[in-house]
């Protein structure tokens, strides 16, 4: 495998509340490497965007990352100050958002959004940070860039906005970008090219992104590695290939399930019963096991540890035991 | 651009027009002229000349397009109280009002906007708290027991600036004089400005904050935060800019209430302004003075409201677009 | 977020009590300390003055009790105070304690029915725009916009001026507390209009309408029977909102002349005959109405506000 930029060791996230503390985020771990495309996928509240915000500092009050860390290189960032993550927030790690429609500041024209970040982080005077800008809406596909600089967001399309937010967030070249249900507000259509851009970002670029989303068509399309995620935990994280194709974990299988396939013998899609518990009243020992088809005594007592080989993992009592058979 | 100065103009012109009926109803209707005119000896002859001379036995419609003709020329009449041309009692007091006015929208734009940033960008510290307290306290005392409690503090006890009155004039011209070039007129001037603009300040003020946090909440200055750019350019530059765009809208129907408060202010401190004047016509039933009164205030308002929507469109983008 | 669905999941059986003391409106009432002291001075001030009639120690506008041996003194705390005047008296000798609570009574009791005539306007107008749509909507809506950019006071005294102006033979003692309502009633009813009308725009649309409606109940029947109880929340928000400005307002148009005679004193009247006072070192003529009039405009804004805040978790 080669280099790894960034690794999450057991990281854990929680809300000081007056109903009492919560979990967030529950003993993450999982690492990307250059040019890598991680997906992460999960019902909405599992906790992928949370992952994703952990990472920039950008979580919400009153949450706090409670236990272990993060690391970008060889850099420790989960304990920066403000000046200290300031340095690494579009530098470094870039990030991009949900809705293209409202990340633009609707008073500025695109190319003063671009020009205003290139020459925070890059030592170039105006006309140079203008040259880069072009070029970067010529790379990530705007027609007649010249031109279009001068436009105000408004003036383009959902797709072509976020193609303008994807430059944004590469502005100053980072090893990493993490984008955020980057094509959820988007036709499906736009969404296609979206995610080729996206390749073709990573393949000439060298950029690793952490691709967070519910869509597991995406995710197949995209990713190299997958995790998915189940109330604030890592239920399985492993190549693509061998968690779309051979899910191992009960969840997973749900989640694969519920792609429509055209080759798929059954008559009708499977769905997973019952949804996914709030954080505020989780169930004891594995938080699945009240959803989950194979749920075993042990399931309810004890939470089950993401066990596995380096590159496939899986957190559920039906493999543990194998594992200690083994 | 200029199609859509063309089409707000014609609005506003209507709605003088529609304003003017109004007050040429009150002006025709509201009590006989006549009657207020003529002494109570006089015959019945004599107050048919008087009648025929004013104009008021032709058909309605044409007296109103005498009066909107007379209206044009400002000639609004003769007030009752003091046998004198409403223009000219007015125009001798425009200019205490509208020093008066001016200062206090200054006063209250500035220090409102500083404020109202200082405590959205800081909102748990504890001057931000304290401001908000202020800020209620400030919205729930009625502007003359503010007034009130200012003379007490600043001319009685401390017996600093004075209690009422304007001092300290230099004529301009021969209806204009000034209190701005003086100490003195400064001094006299600076209690009803704080008055007068205190309530406004901490609308303001209020209005600065909450809008600016709505700001601050919003996905594009949370992009800027992931795009790594420096917080006081996020906050004064994406930031304030978006909090103005509606700030300007309110401040503009603000204005209505700084010249509805002018008058209570200049009650207050017998500031001899518009508002003492148009006080005195309501409580003794001049109505050239009150319908006078009430076109000025609309072409105040007309006349902002333009502004506002002009300041609007050069502002925002999206506006421009939709109006070409 | 969290606070507001909360309530959809505790189990029906609850008794009311333990309902209300695990409401979170009602917790958070509890936290606020302010809220609390606010509201326990508002109803002092209140009742007080309700009752004023009984608990006052004079009757401060019968000339008989009156003695001009007893004017100007200042409160009993002060060298010359004397009982029982506790606040002091006035130029006339009359109790200041009494005058306050008297002028608190007429503030309250003629803020209140101004402040239930614009409640009563602005929702019948507001139902009736909602209901109807089309032109009748586009005027009402379009006279609301006009009025709310003209405040208030102003809007008052040139109804007050007009009145007056149509009726020479209204004299203002008989006819001021009825003008003042008017003018509050006229000048606060947007508000109203414009919340219920987007509410029962969304009301109009719901199953139960279409077939109140296909019973063939008349539309009067419907708006008064099925969409009226639907769309009054945010009412009594607005009612606590309004009660506040109106007071003032009252206050206000009573300080600058306009508003109740000095015959039957509000605290606006009081102050503007104790302002001149003020001069000659009589402060507690002016002092005690001015402090009883921001007492009750306080609490009930500060009930107002955290009501506002308690009921649209949105804010917070």
């Amino acid at each position: 495998m080669s280099e790894t930029i960034l690794s999450v060791e057991n990281l854990r996230v929680e809300f000081e509340t007056r109903r009492g503390t919560l979990v967030a985020l529950d003993d993450i771990s999982f690492s990307i490497a250059k040019g890598e495309v991680l997906g992460v996928v999960g019902e909405s509240g599992a906790g992928k965007s949370m992952t994703g915000a952990a990472i920039m500092h950008l979580i919400p009050r009153p949450g706090r990352i409670a236990g272990g860390r993060i690391l970008l290189g060889d850099q420790r960032i989960d304990n920066l100050d403000r000046t200290g993550i300031e340095a690494i927030r579009g530098r470094r790690i870039g990030m991009i958002f949900q809705d293209p429609l409202t990340s633009l500041n609707p008073l500025m024209t695109v190319g003063d959004h671009l020009t205003e970040t290139i020459r925070v982080h890059l030592p170039l005077n105006r006309r140079q940070a203008r040259a880069r800008a072009i070029e970067l809406l010529e790379e990530v596909g705007i027609p007649d860039p010249a031109v279009r600089i001068d436009s105000y967001p408004h003036e383009f399309s959902g797709g072509q906005r976020q193609r303008v937010v994807i430059a944004l967030a590469l502005c100053a070249e980072p090893e990493l970008v993490i984008a955020d249900e980057p094509t959820t507000a988007l036709d499906v259509s736009v969404q296609a090219q979206i995610i080729k851009l996206i390749r073709k970002l990573c393949s000439t670029r060298g950029t690793a992104f952490m691709l967070i989303t519910h869509d597991m068509g995406m995710i197949a399309e995209t990713a190299d590695r997958v995790a998915v995620m189940y109330a604030g935990k890592v239920a399985e994280i492993g190549k693509v290939s061998q968690v779309v194709g051979a899910p191992l974990h009960p969840y997973a299988q749900g989640l694969m399930g519920a792609i429509p396939s055209l080759d798929n013998e059954e008559p009708r899609l499977r769905q997973i019963p019952g949804s996914m518990p709030s954080l505020t009243a989780l169930p004891d020992g594995c938080s699945f096991h009240p959803r989950c088809e194979r749920a075993m005594d042990i399931c309810r007592q004890r939470a089950p540890a993401l066990l596995g080989a380096i590159d496939h993992k899986v957190a559920c009592h039906l493999y543990e035991r194998e594992e200690v058979a083994a | 651009m200029i199609a859509l100065v063309i089409r707000r103009l014609l609005q506003s012109l209507a709605v003088m027009l529609v304003v003017s009926l109004l007050a040429f109803v009150m002006f025709r209707y509201a009590g006989d002229p006549v009657n207020q005119m003529v002494g109570a000896e006089t015959t019945a002859a004599e107050r048919q000349a008087v009648r025929e001379s004013l104009g008021l036995d032709q058909p309605t419609l044409v007296q109103f397009a005498r009066y909107v003709g007379r209206v044009v020329t400002l000639d609004f009449g003769v007030s009752y109280q003091f046998r004198q041309p409403v223009t000219k009692l007015l125009a001798e007091r425009l200019s205490a009002t509208l020093e008066l006015s001016f200062v206090a929208a200054l006063i209250s734009l500035f220090a409102g906007i500083v404020l109202g940033v200082y405590s959205a960008l800081n909102p748990r510290g504890r001057i931000s708290s304290l401001l908000q307290s202020v800020s209620l306290v400030g919205v729930s005392l009625p502007t003359f027991l503010i007034g009130i409690l200012l003379i007490y503090i600043f001319s009685v006890s401390l017996g600093w600036l004075p209690a009422f009155g304007r001092n300290g004039l230099i004529p301009v011209t021969e209806n204009w004089s000034t209190g701005l070039l003086t100490i003195e007129g400064w001094k006299s001037l600076f209690l009803p400005a704080i008055t007068l603009g205190l309530f406004q300040m901490t609308l303001i003020m209020r209005l600065v904050r909450s809008e600016m946090l709505e700001v601050l909440r919003t996905d594009f200055i949370k992009f800027g935060v992931a795009r790594g750019l420096p917080r006081a350019r996020l906050y004064f530059r994406h930031a304030l800019k978006n909090t103005l765009v509606p700030v300007i809208t309110v401040v503009g129907l603000q204005i209505g209430s700084i010249i509805a408060f002018s008058i209570i202010t200049e009650t207050v401190f017998q500031w001899p302004g518009m508002g003492l004047l148009f006080l005195q016509a309501v409580q003794n039933v001049d109505i050239p003075i009150i319908s006078t009164y009430l076109l000025l205030i609309a072409l105040l308002f007309v006349t902002v409201n333009l502004i506002v929507d002009l300041i609007y469109n050069f502002i925002d983008p999206r506006l421009k677009d939709a109006a070409s | 977020m969290a606070e507001a669905s909360s309530d959809t999941t505790k189990p029906a059986e609850q008794s009311l009590r333990a309902r209300i003391a695990d409401n979170d409106i009602f917790i958070d009432f509890r936290r606020n300390r302010l809220v609390m002291f606010a509201t326990a001075l508002l109803v002092v001030i209140l009742g007080a003055s309700l009752l004023a009639p009984w608990i006052a120690p004079t009757d401060p506008f019968d000339p008989l009790s009156l003695d001009i041996m007893n004017s100007n003194l200042p409160p009993v705390w002060q060298a010359d105070g004397q009982w029982p005047f506790l606040l002091g008296t006035d130029d006339q000798g009359r109790d200041m304690l009494s005058a306050v609570l008297y002028g608190l009574r007429v503030s309250i009791i003629i803020s209140a029915l101004g402040v239930f005539l614009a409640a009563a306007i602005g929702i019948c107008l507001g139902v009736l725009a909602g209901y109807f749509g089309g032109f009748l909507d586009a005027f009402i809506m379009r006279v609301a916009d006009i009025q709310l950019t003209f405040p208030a006071i102003l809007i008052a005294l040139l109804i007050d001026g007009l009145l007056h102006g149509m009726l020479p033979s209204l004299t203002r003692e008989s006819s001021a507390s009825w003008v003042i309502i008017i003018s509050i009633g006229l000048s606060f009813w947007v508000q109203y209009a414009r919340t219920i009308r987007s509410s029962t725009m969304v009301e109009r649309k719901k199953d139960y309408v279409n077939a109140a409606r296909l019973f063939g109940l008349p539309p009067v029947a419907i708006m008064a029977r099925h969409i009226l109880p639907n769309v009054m929340g945010p009412v009594l928000v607005i009612l606590t909102i309004n009660f506040g400005l109106a007071i003032i307002t009252e206050a206000t148009l009573s300080y600058l002349g306009v508003g109740l005679p000095p015959m039957q004193p509000s605290l606006g009247t009081l102050i503007r005959i104790g302002q001149e006072f003020l001069f000659s070192g009589e402060w507690w003529i002016v002092a005690f109405p001015g402090i009883a009039l921001a007492a009750l405009v306080l609490t009930i804004n500060l009930l107002g506000d955290w009501l506002r805040d308690a009921l649209n978790p949105r804010l917070r």
